[in-house]
């Protein structure tokens, strides 16, 4: 892994955010419109309820978790796609960069980018809505983790499906978090599915962490043991998603797509 | 220690198919440095196939590719440390200014003296006044020299230009060609040139190939080339070799 090579792939996009506040733009304010939609609804929530249960801290914390994953696997996709729209696929891979420093360089960007995103939801949540991360206590370290590799295992995949498929197949990338959401149990327990989503959400890293993230509210410990499922699992599919990419990236140079891809010739 | 190479790219028996379709047929090719080799032939011949199987974004179905003594499927990456290009459809990120691009790209060769190295190309190549413009924003022959420039950041030893000029205007091309032959003449770096242009492939090449679906079909001298074949000038040989090709693709 060479550090100049996977530095030029950060500065490009450092290039990129520095020159286009419509870049910037997405980081901020996708998450804080989802905080303060959140924010108000777990307050009247909170208001109309007759229970003692706190909404706050199990739908707000939900959602900025959630959009943390997403978050994640966008960034890694949108740091692609900016070599679709460029078509400067021939350009990169003609030099000696390898496609492990590529994609390093793409994690390096969703990362640092993440993270701003997540600063600011939790500033927001905390100074409007009066939701505290020490609520979650040291489990909130491996809740961000599982969800972060999570986050990177999803963003890799959509990044080789877009690779393989071409860029038509944003259409089918985006949704994915939205189509894993009912299955994670983000904003309810897993318990309350039927049967056949159950054995879904056993699979879904998400699931054991927002499991996790009821239990700790409920004055519970954190579940380590479950906890630990959810980051082998995720493991695994870093695992899986990087081999897919690789994979792919074989494919695309023995059939010389990665020098002629443009909208036009992949659909 | 095995001893340094004589070629900066040597190429054997490489093939090419995707499906039925033959490609690049089993060619063979060295580039020695300070020469400027001339890779020609009609549309469709295999010449953008041959160079991106030597840039390694297409793997080859057969034979050997290696740059600088380094075999290109097995250390991919060190070979292309040494290698650089330059296409009309390869034009750099429009998002990008031109002084990013070269800082970028200058980046992925790990050039040393990077800021100086940049400076030194923007005044070689005319685009001082534009540093600061996205390079989607220069003309066809603004994108060119740009172009050309990032193929210079590395000081390569193997150069592979595809049609580098074509969008150039006249004097704009032949100050170009004059600066790639005087890059090439202190003995440092091989070319590899593809172009339709007759002329320029005749005033900067060493030596032509011509190939016709996927095969070199001639090699020579391009100031000779065309008396030993009987023809009036290389225009001419291209023609004949075009037609023939078309004749035999035909019939077969």
């Amino acid at each position: 892994m060479n550090g100049s090579r996977v530095g030029a792939i950060v500065l490009r996009m450092f290039y990129l955010y520095r020159g286009s506040p419509q870049r910037v733009f997405p980081i901020f304010v996708f998450v804080a419109v989802d905080i303060v939609l959140w924010g108000f609804l777990t307050r009247y929530l909170n208001s109309v309820s007759r229970s003692d249960f706190n909404f706050v801290p199990a739908l707000l914390g939900a959602v900025l978790l959630w959009d943390f994953l997403t978050r994640v696997m966008q960034q890694i996709s949108m740091a692609l796609f900016e070599d679709v729209w460029t078509r400067n696929f021939l350009n990169f891979f003609a030099t000696p960069l390898r496609v492990s420093e590529y994609l390093a360089g793409l994690l390096v960007v969703a990362v640092t980018t993440s993270l701003l995103s997540l600063l600011a939801m939790v500033i927001l949540a905390q100074v409007a809505f009066g939701l505290s991360f020490f609520t979650y206590g040291v489990a909130l370290a491996p809740f961000l983790m599982v969800l972060f590799l999570t986050g990177i295992a999803l963003g890799i995949t959509a990044s080789a499906l877009v690779l393989r498929l071409g860029p038509a197949s944003e259409w089918l990338i985006w949704p994915i978090p939205m189509l894993i959401s009912p299955f994670a149990g983000v904003f309810y327990p897993v318990a309350i599915l039927p049967g056949w989503m159950r054995a879904i959400a056993m699979i879904l890293p998400p699931s054991y962490v927002f499991e996790g993230m009821r239990s700790v509210v409920a004055g519970n410990p954190a579940p380590w043991d479950r906890l630990a499922i959810g980051g082998g699992l995720a493991l695994v599919y870093l695992a899986l998603a990087c081999m897919f990419f690789f994979a792919v990236y074989r494919t695309v140079i023995r059939t010389g797509l990665i020098a002629r891809y443009s909208a036009e010739t992949v659909s | 220690m095995t001893a340094p190479s004589p070629c900066v790219l040597s190429v054997e028996r490489l093939s090419k198919s995707f499906g039925e379709l033959q490609a690049v047929d089993s060619i063979s090719f060295h580039v020695a440095p300070g020469e400027i080799v001339g890779l020609v032939g009609p549309n469709g011949a295999g010449k953008t196939t041959t160079i991106n199987m030597i840039l390694g974004v297409l793997q080859p179905s057969a034979g050997r590719i290696e740059i600088e003594g380094v075999d290109l499927a097995a250390d991919r990456s060190r070979a292309l440390a040494s290698t650089n290009f330059a296409a009309v459809y390869a034009p750099l990120p429009g998002n990008l200014t031109v002084e990013q691009n070269l800082r970028v790209f200058g980046m992925l060769y790990a050039v040393d003296n990077l800021y100086a190295r940049v400076e030194r190309l923007l005044t070689v190549y005319d685009l001082v006044r534009y540093r600061k413009t996205k390079a989607g924003l220069l003309s066809s022959g603004e994108q060119t020299r740009l172009s050309l420039a990032k193929a210079m950041l590395n000081l390569p030893r193997l150069l592979l230009l595809d049609e580098p000029t074509a969008s150039i205007d006249p004097s704009n091309a032949r100050d170009i060609r004059a600066g790639i032959a005087k890059f090439v003449d202190n003995g440092h770096c091989g070319v590899l040139w593809t172009s339709h242009n007759m002329y320029e492939v005749q005033a900067v090449c060493d030596r032509v190939m011509f190939l016709s679906h996927g095969r070199i079909v001639l090699e020579g001298d391009p100031k000779t080339l065309p008396e030993q074949h009987g023809a009036a000038s290389l225009d001419d040989l291209f023609v004949n070799v075009a037609q023939e090709a078309l004749h035999a693709g035909s019939a077969s």
